[in-house]
């Protein structure tokens, strides 16, 4: 009962904070908003900056993913390291602090399932789903390579590629889709994705660039200005984020599924 | 923007969502949940936020909901509140 009462308070205070946060806001379509009327001044406004420069400087069609990707490149390294944060979280937590080989643990958990445990030899399920993940992961790297023409990225790519493995486990065992990606691996991948995130940004601060500034990459990638240096180094930087997503993801759900001792899971 | 859509998905959206906060069953109030993803990513892409609206569909309704069932698994089925 206490705890609801601090629960309480402190949705209170945090919400209260975030309206007051909104009020400083401009107007619902206040047309003399920076956002809509650009800084004071006469500056061009920044949507308009987009939708007129983007094409020009990076030659990606797809707007949304450039801003994602270059021109908030910043943004969307720390989201993915958030990601990542939030992955090891709970890996400390159901697998370290959780300790799962603990007897007394062990004995609590075994009359905690409600679920009946299924067949998992299943031969429709599991013939079907051995269909349809390689379809998943190839639709997955369509996503993630064709995110500068249509809708996707690093982000719905990655999920998707840890979804097909989150499927395998779901189909067979935790095991079986264990041996294919094993704890190690999966770690070791999220990790490079973000190295190469910051890679990209390093490599080009060492050109006498800013960092995450892609178009001095220019020579490296063999491009023929600057502005395709930055289109392929936005895939690069993508192909990143989907290594961590899809680690991160297939990691929560194996140790959330298990209880943190990646053994037969869900 | 379509009125009627908007207003319709709208609609159910708060449904799903009063129902998945008061309904006991903690696997039924993750289906919900799973619901209410499908619509919020309905109205964003509808509203033409087509990215936005495909990690909502990837993400919030997908990865999302697997990971509350599985974590019901793991613990009580039923909300003690």
């Amino acid at each position: 009962m206490l705890s609801k009462v601090f629960a309480t308070i402190a949705v209170v205070i945090t919400g209260g904070l975030l309206l007051f946060g909104v009020y400083d806001f401009p107007s619902f379509g206040d047309p003399n908003s920076p956002p809509n009327a650009g800084a004071e001044g006469g500056g061009e406004s920044v949507s308009q900056y987009f939708i007129t420069h983007t094409y020009k400087d990076t030659k990606v069609p797809n707007l949304v993913t450039a801003v994602l990707a270059d021109y908030r490149g910043y943004d969307t390294m720390f989201e993915t390291v958030v990601v990542f944060a939030a992955g090891i979280a709970i890996f400390c937590i159901m697998r370290v602090v959780g300790n799962a080989n603990d007897p007394r643990q062990k004995k609590e958990r075994e009359g905690m399932h409600s679920f009946t445990y299924g067949d998992h030899n299943r031969i429709i399920i599991g013939t079907t789903c051995r269909v349809i993940v390689p379809i998943i992961q190839l639709f997955g790297l369509y996503v993630i390579a064709h995110g500068h023409y249509s809708p996707g990225g690093g982000f719905q790519g990655g999920v998707l590629l840890g979804a097909s493995f989150i499927l395998l486990a779901l189909s067979s065992d935790l095991n079986s889709a264990l041996k294919r990606f094993s704890e190690y691996n999966y770690f070791k991948l999220a990790a490079v994705g973000i190295l190469i995130y910051a890679g990209f940004g390093l490599t080009s601060q060492f050109l006498g660039e800013n960092f995450l500034d892609y178009g001095v990459l220019q020579p490296l990638l063999f491009t023929d200005g600057p502005e395709m240096a930055r289109s392929h180094s936005m895939l690069g930087v993508e192909i990143g984020v989907a290594f961590t997503v899809m680690a991160i993801m297939f990691s929560i759900y194996a140790n959330l599924a298990s209880q943190g001792t990646l053994k037969d899971g869900l | 923007m379509i009125f009627a859509f908007d207003f319709i998905i709208l609609i159910f959206m708060v449904v799903a969502a009063i129902i998945s906060l008061k309904v006991k069953d903690l696997l039924s109030a993750s289906m919900i949940f799973g619901i209410y993803g499908f619509l919020i990513c309905l109205l964003w892409a509808e509203m033409g936020a087509v990215d936005v609206a495909f990690t909502e569909a990837a993400v919030g309704a997908g990865v999302s909901t697997v990971l509350l069932i599985a974590t019901v698994y793991n613990t009580k089925r039923k909300s003690s509140d």
